[in-house]
């Protein structure tokens, strides 16, 4: 699986209130959970965002609220994966079980610069951006289940 | 083992656990509320998992935008309501007999000691005060534990903090958590479990620790754990627990960091806008600063003791001309308890407006949402941009002894 696009940077410590603000929580529709997508940070986003970019960002990405609305508004507004120093633990599970590709990687995340056209490589594990090229660790083959089957319930589902 | 270790070990069926392994562990609770559990409802729907794993091992709890607030919350109810009603979910907690969740659960009873617990809500880590493995995770999670009764996890590390003496008057459980997240950071504890120990323990009422449990998220532990002690077994025997399991850490657990609290040395401490991390103690904080709302309440200081700190505080005095004081009890029998004691009668002649329970204003939701440039002293658990409405807003995190006095003088520092 290949990700190619453009890059949204954002700094520490992104916490899932400002990914999804609670006033819309009043819906669980992706469709319209997007609309908002980034809203209190970055009220741009939503217009400039386009199907296949990358959001990169500093540590503790998606730290807060338990809320899953986060990557699924990400999710649905078109990134293809978030590259981030460290990612908060609720966050990382759940990007995980609705199949969004999350990456933790320090270097990439603090060397990637905003605008820039950025690949990544899941199965080689490489990030590669403006001429340079960072490895990352395989997922356990646990989680890789998991996202060959496009998340968990499908992979409880389907064995 | 750690005590954490200990716990997911006896529930993944295995005698050992090292940090860093990833297992699979039997639940004994599974929470949702009207926001996360309509998102996990969809998704067990969508995968065709028709059925739930036990009707008495699943919570779901209506109180965050309860009593709903516009149309859009009223429809996500009514999806938990049907769902509840359809598979006989006996813990569903519907307006009238909900109270924040992680009040709630502890009082009644459903969660206790040597539990594993997930709830899709962040602050499920709330219930580590009574020495339960308990933790926050997503929708996803959560239908997936309502369907198999399983979850997977990676066994976390840990920090050891050794609590040593007595908190000094004026202080609490919320201090000691905002002074330790001042210390380490909002990433502080990172996929790590926060051990609390020591004779200091002793010394924190139950109040005090499910104050501290609850906000190891905020650290962005993974749980926050307590052992059991007398005062444990005391308020589990009160809600009527008897079937609870007590872990002890083996003596030569391996900790990642150790840090020892004396508790006496804390001060009153507040965390400025906007990360919970950015702490200073009262006395640092050498400025006026004019606070237009205060907020008693949430999962975090909406306890009885709370409201009695409050209540003295307010006592035959007046709120400040121009501040809004808005108190919120966690749950109905503390409503009830605070009724009965005296302490809403003191509110309302001191000018403040008492809340049935509700989420309500620590997240936006409503109940007492900021304008542009307001600010607010908040015994919540966030102090995000936006997280109490307009982005322009601020919220500044305290205990309920630094709210109850803001509201009396209009000022913090």
């Amino acid at each position: 699986m290949i990700a190619n696009g453009k890059v949204h940077k954002y700094g520490d410590n992104i916490d899932t209130d400002v990914i999804i603000p609670a006033r819309h929580l009043n819906t669980s529709d992706p469709e319209e959970l997007k609309l908002y997508c980034m809203q209190d940070i970055d009220a741009d986003f939503v217009k400039n965002v386009k199907v296949g970019d990358i959001m990169v960002a500093g540590k503790n990405f998606g730290c807060g609220s338990s809320r899953e609305h986060a990557p699924i508004a990400i999710k649905a507004s078109g990134i293809s994966c978030i590259i981030a120093e460290s990612f908060a633990r609720i966050f990382y599970r759940n990007a995980i079980n609705i199949g969004l590709p999350i990456i933790e990687s320090p270097e990439a995340a603090r060397a990637i610069s905003a605008g820039e056209t950025v690949s990544v490589d899941f199965d080689k594990g490489e990030i590669i951006a403006g001429g340079q090229t960072f490895t990352v660790p395989p997922f356990p083959p646990f989680i890789q289940n998991i996202i060959k089957h496009g998340g968990l319930l499908n992979a409880i589902k389907n064995g | 083992m750690t005590m954490t270790q200990k716990v997911l070990a006896s529930h993944a069926g295995l005698d050992k656990v090292v940090a860093g392994q990833l297992i699979e562990a039997n639940l004994d609770m599974v929470l949702g509320n009207d926001i996360t559990a309509p998102v996990a409802i969809n998704e067990m729907e969508k995968a065709g998992l028709n059925s739930v794993f036990s009707t008495t091992k699943i919570s779901l709890v209506m109180d965050h935008f309860t009593p709903n607030k516009d149309i859009k919350a009223a429809e996500q109810c009514k999806k938990v309501r049907e769902f509840a009603r359809k598979h006989g979910i006996v813990n569903f907690f519907d307006v009238g007999e909900m109270g924040i969740e992680h009040a709630l659960l502890p009082e009644k009873g459903i969660v206790k000691a040597g539990d594993c617990i997930i709830g899709a809500d962040s602050h499920t880590c709330t219930y580590g005060a009574l020495g339960a493995f308990s933790t926050g995770v997503g929708s996803t999670d959560m239908a997936a534990g309502m369907a198999t009764g399983k979850a997977w996890f990676k066994v976390p590390g840990a920090i050891k903090f050794n609590l040593v003496g007595k908190f000094s008057e004026n202080v609490s459980g919320k201090d000691l958590i905002l002074h330790i997240i001042g210390k380490i950071g909002v990433d502080g504890a990172l996929y790590k479990s926060m051990e609390f120990c020591g004779d200091g323990v002793a010394n924190l009422t139950m109040d005090d620790r499910l104050c501290v449990a609850n906000m190891a998220i905020e650290a962005g532990a993974k749980n926050g754990i307590f052992p059991v002690d007398e005062k444990t077994v005391a308020y589990m025997t009160k809600a009527g627990v008897t079937d609870y399991k007590v872990f002890t850490p083996d003596t030569d657990a391996e900790y990642d960091e150790e840090m020892t609290i004396d508790l006496a040395a804390l001060k009153p401490t507040v965390s400025f806008p906007h990360l919970p991390e950015n702490t200073k103690t009262l006395d640092e904080i050498g400025e006026r600063i004019a606070i237009d709302q205060v907020v008693i309440g949430s999962c975090t200081n909406g306890w009885l003791s709370d409201l009695e700190v409050a209540a003295k505080v307010l006592n035959g005095k007046k709120v400040a001309k121009g501040m809004r004081c808005i108190i919120i009890p966690g749950t109905q029998q503390i409503y009830l308890d605070a009724l009965r004691s005296g302490f809403i009668e003191t509110f309302i002649e001191a000018g403040a407006v008492v809340s049935t329970p509700t989420c309500g204003p620590c997240l936006g939701g409503h109940t007492g949402i900021l304008a542009a440039g307001e600010r607010a002293v908040a015994t919540t658990n966030r102090n995000f941009v936006g997280r109490m409405g307009h982005t322009e807003s601020e919220v500044y995190l305290a205990s309920p002894y630094v709210a109850a006095n803001v509201a009396l003088t209009g000022y913090l520092g």
